[in-house]
């Protein structure tokens, strides 16, 4: 399981635009290296990214090896109603990561 | 901005004529095979694949995405460095003039590199839910270069913006 920091605010008004942002722990393989054997490390990066918001797909990146190492990604998001917002991503290696937290919106 | 430089092997060639080009670079590999260091008589770029400093121009990268579609330079916002000690992680943010809202927002967001091996750096589907039309992230670059943020509105309209980048250690450790 990957590791990873999340920051958005609990509490929220309505319809007020707050920032997300989240930093995964991933090497982000360019498949452009050798190791110490001189074999190409193949490539290994997060190809997808999704934020849902109350169970509706509301932003997707999909990263090349032109992120960084342990990308970190920050964007915004307008709060409607309560509920449950949650970030998946997946590697090329087939390893997935997810961020789960409830939003109140007062 | 920087210009992409002649490889050295290149501006040797022009000089020596091909005759002795060839006769100084036998010599040449067999000094560095007698360094004990087989891989370097391997071209390190060439090993990995990567064509190494060549330089997109703007056409060649947008072309692909906005396939004949109205394209504007206006509208986009970056703000990144000017200049980044390595390419390895150089922060970068880009924000688009739109109000988001159902009837007018952005659709897709991508980031284009003009030096790096992949063109697309990242690529964001967005939508009316965000609020604001603004993503921040770090790019890893394969050495000086304009790097593109090119937007898709809703009216299927097509915006631009360009940064000129120096790097001065690529993200990418093979002297590229």
């Amino acid at each position: 399981m990957a590791q990873f920091r999340f920051d958005m605010p609990s509490q929220v008004r309505a319809g007020e635009v707050f920032k997300l942002r989240l930093l995964v722990q991933h090497p982000m393989e360019t498949g452009y290296l050798l190791d110490v054997n001189n074999q190409r490390i193949s490539r290994n990066v997060i190809n997808d990214m999704r934020c849902t918001y109350l169970g509706q797909e509301v932003f997707r990146i999909e990263p090349s090896s032109g992120l960084s190492a342990n990308p970190y990604v920050e964007f915004f998001l307008r709060a409607t109603q309560t509920g449950e917002i949650a970030i998946d991503w997946v590697d090329d290696r087939g390893e997935r990561g997810q961020v789960k937290r409830t939003l109140t919106v007062v | 901005m920087p210009s992409p430089a002649t490889p050295r092997r290149d501006w040797l060639q022009a000089c020596l004529g091909a005759s002795a080009w060839t006769a100084w670079r036998g010599a040449w590999a067999t000094w560095v095979g007698s360094a004990a260091l087989g891989l370097a008589t391997v071209p390190r770029a060439q090993a990995q694949g990567m064509v190494s400093g060549k330089l997109l121009s703007l056409r060649d990268m947008l072309d692909p995405i906005v396939a004949g579609a109205r394209v504007v330079r206006s509208g986009v916002n970056i703000e990144t460095l000017v200049l980044a000690d390595n390419g390895l992680s150089v922060p970068f943010r880009v924000w688009v003039d739109s109000p988001m809202t159902a009837q007018d927002h952005v659709t897709d967001l991508w980031l284009l590199s003009q030096r790096n091996p992949v063109t697309v750096m990242a690529k964001m589907r967005m939508g009316p839910h965000l609020g604001r039309a603004e993503f921040s992230t770090r790019v890893r670059l394969a050495g000086g270069q304009q790097l593109v943020a090119l937007a898709r509105l809703s009216s299927g309209e097509f915006r631009y913006q360009v940064a000129d980048l120096i790097v001065t250690e690529a993200g990418c450790v093979d002297g590229s």
